[in-house]
């Protein structure tokens, strides 16, 4: 059983500087909602965000302890814009 | 990856415009992620896939992530290029772009 804080910490250090919310989904500690904002996504494409947040969360997802992980992921003007338009 | 596994994977991928790597069959998803994506390729337009069903393949399910350096199931290919998981498919589907390139 994960830890919202675990994802966290896992992300903020492959990811330094980035915004990360993380919502465990079910309460099980298995199933999360990621959201990161990284101004290092600038210039990659969607999959290419998707797979620097997955490689420091690799040991956990191989292992199942992380069974699922709903990611968004956003540039800095990207998150803006669409706070922006929710807003 | 041996060799074997490699040319299978390319195979399968190449076996149609659109193939989605899930688990379960499009018409019996067994987990909500596959389902969704099979959902938002079919609101998109796509009306025929080739799906391979991991659940079936443990080989297939384990290569198919080193392969596409993704470490979840689902994985769509359109095309023969690794469009994403479950997320950027329907991220793209609501933002209408997975239609065009559907469309080809």
């Amino acid at each position: 059983m994960l830890a919202p804080n675990d994802i966290e910490t896992a992300i903020a250090e492959a990811l330094p500087g980035a915004e990360i919310e993380v919502v465990d989904t079910r309460g099980t500690g298995d199933h999360f909602q990621v959201r990161v904002v990284y101004e290092g996504f600038e210039g990659k494409t969607m999959v290419e965000q998707h797979q620097m947040v997955y490689a420091p969360l690799r040991s956990l997802l191989d292992s199942g302890a992380l069974h699922a992980l709903a990611l968004r992921t956003f540039t800095p003007s990207q998150w803006k814009a669409q706070t922006g338009a929710e807003g | 990856m041996n060799e074997e596994l490699k040319k299978r994977i390319e195979e399968a991928i190449a076996s149609h415009r659109v193939v989605i790597f899930m688990k379960g069959t499009p018409n019996f998803p067994m987990c909500g992620f596959s389902a969704r994506a099979v959902e938002a390729l079919r609101a998109a337009g796509v009306t025929e896939m080739a799906a391979v069903n991991v659940l079936a393949d443990p080989e297939i399910r384990e290569g198919i992530k080193a392969y596409s350096n993704w470490p979840t199931i689902p994985q769509v290919y359109i095309d023969g290029k690794f469009i994403g998981g479950c997320d950027i498919v329907c991220e793209m589907h609501e933002r209408g772009e997975l239609a065009p390139l559907v469309r080809g």
